[in-house]
């Protein structure tokens, strides 16, 4: 579904990915994890060209992605994202700004679109709160409308950067059940995180990123309890035991 | 104190005829200033640099120049190409031309002061630059630039009175004859000074108003 060939990212001088090679199939969820800096946002956003890459080649489908190419509005509306900071559009109600894609960028009738948009907050438990403005919302239930946005989009694959990094601790939970529900459905999600509970249970196949290459990969449970290489382990150690 | 009173009653309906000018000079200029003020914020933002940089040095160019010779060039250098213009339209014309392009940079600051995860959330659900435009940019950067564009406006009433130079008869104008036929220049300016007072302390007000409600709104 969403594949890596080769690919090399620099901010002017400064190699950011340095040959990255990696496959997500269809309904896989593969968590990517690695060090501040290592490149793992990069590496995500080259996916939906909201980042250039200068060598090699990403494929979404059949298509090459090209951040400046006609194509990448076609992929961005098959390809979803959730951000960290959760960027919900503060002008509008949590049901406008699920609208806000299918309607005015797909162009699908009113009616439809409300009503899918109602059905995705409900599922997200917010249900109550379909007029609430994000200002009014806690984090938590901001990330939830952001993960009802990208749904709304039926996309074939969602992007998620650290979705749970910026919220209060006690509203982690919350969306990771919802982002566990999608997995269950056989989302295809490629989730940069650093909840190690949630990549060992839910995701199918890790990717360790250090220094702009993957140092190592595997199935979720192998990479993370028995780690292989000295800087997982390492990177591991500080994540699930930060002193 | 009395015969303050009693000067006013004879001159104010002098100087608000002026007043009238003086204001219809303002909307005038604030409508025609305003589409074409836009325009140079989107064009300068668009990211094309055709487009872009001629705006930039057009926009420098006449933010460059004081106000007053912008007036004489319309109004005395135009006639010899041709272009023949009553020194009303001259005066707007001006006006409206300086002020797009202060304007215009009101407007770039607050698009360039929307957010960039609003442009990457736009992007990401696949709007195109003119959706993201209408649909997230504008709006936003719309309450943004409420106060500096109420501020504008209250700039652009006091700059109304540089017609004057080219005998646009507005308030400053009427004041300025009038007083050189009484030599009763206390109690005009006085007088001149207060009606200005009394349009740009309520806008003043009133722009204070805005900032409190959409610094809540946030
Ligand atoms: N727009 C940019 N311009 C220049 N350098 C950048 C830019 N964005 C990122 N970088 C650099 O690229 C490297 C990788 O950044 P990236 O954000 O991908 O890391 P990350 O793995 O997501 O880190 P974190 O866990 O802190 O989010 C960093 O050294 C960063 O400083
Ligand atoms: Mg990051």
């Amino acid at each position: 579904m969403i594949r890596f060939e080769n690919v090399h990212k620099s901010f002017g001088q400064h190699e950011v990915l340095k040959g990255i090679d990696a496959e997500i199939g269809k309904g896989e969820v593969v968590c990517l994890i690695g060090p501040s800096g290592s490149g793992k946002s990069t590496l995500l956003r080259c996916v939906n060209g909201l980042e250039t890459y200068q060598k090699g080649r990403i494929t979404v489908g059949d298509t090459v992605v090209d951040a400046a190419g006609r194509s990448i509005h076609d992929i961005r509306t098959r390809v979803s994202m959730v951000f960290q900071r959760f960027n919900l559009f503060p002008n509008r109600t949590a049901l406008e700004n699920v609208m806000e894609g299918p309607l005015f960028v797909l162009g699908e009738r009113r009616a439809e679109v409300r009503a899918r948009a109602e059905a995705l907050l409900t599922r997200v438990g917010l249900a109550a709160k379909i007029d609430a403005y994000p200002n009014s919302l806690s984090g938590g239930q901001q990330q939830r409308v952001a993960i009802a946005r990208a749904l709304a989009m039926r996309p074939e694959a969602i992007l998620f950067d650290e979705p749970t990094s910026a919220l209060d601790p006690e509203m982690v939970g919350e969306v990771l059940q919802v982002m566990r529900s999608l997995a269950e459905e056989h989302m295809t999600m490629l989730v940069v995180t650093h909840e190690i509970h949630f990549a060992r249970e839910v995701a199918d196949s890790v990717l360790f990123l250090d220094g702009g290459t993957i140092v190592e990969r595997g199935p979720a449970k192998e990479v993370l309890r028995h780690p292989k290489h000295e800087r997982t382990q390492d990177f591991l150690r500080r994540v699930t035991h930060p002193v | 104190m009395a015969s303050f009173i009693a000067q006013s009653s004879e001159y104010l309906p002098i100087l608000l005829k002026g007043l009238w000018l003086t204001i219809a000079v303002t909307v005038l200029a604030l409508c025609l200033s305003t589409v074409p003020g836009l325009t140079w914020a989107l064009l300068r933002t668009s990211g094309v640099p055709a487009l872009a940089t001629p705006t930039r040095i057009f926009v420098e160019l006449v933010r460059g120049i004081p106000i007053l010779v912008i007036l004489f060039y319309i109004y005395f250098v135009m006639p010899e190409i041709g272009l023949d213009l009553t020194a009303f339209q001259a005066g707007v014309i001006g006006l409206a031309l300086t002020y797009s392009c202060y304007i215009g940079e009101t407007f770039r600051a607050g698009i360039e002061a929307v957010d960039r995860g609003q442009i990457e959330a736009a992007k990401s659900i696949g709007m195109k630059r003119p959706l993201m435009m209408r649909r997230v940019i504008l709006p936003q950067a719309f309450r943004i630039v409420l106060p500096p564009y109420a501020n504008n406006l209250v700039m652009l009433l006091k700059d109304s009175s540089q017609v004057s130079v080219i005998s646009v008869a507005e308030l400053t104008m009427q004041g300025k004859m009038l007083a050189s036929s009484t030599f009763n220049n206390t109690t005009i300016f006085t007088l001149v000074a207060l009606l200005y007072l009394c349009l740009t302390i309520p806008l003043n007000l009133l722009m204070r108003q805005l900032e409190l409600k959409l610094g809540k709104a946030r």
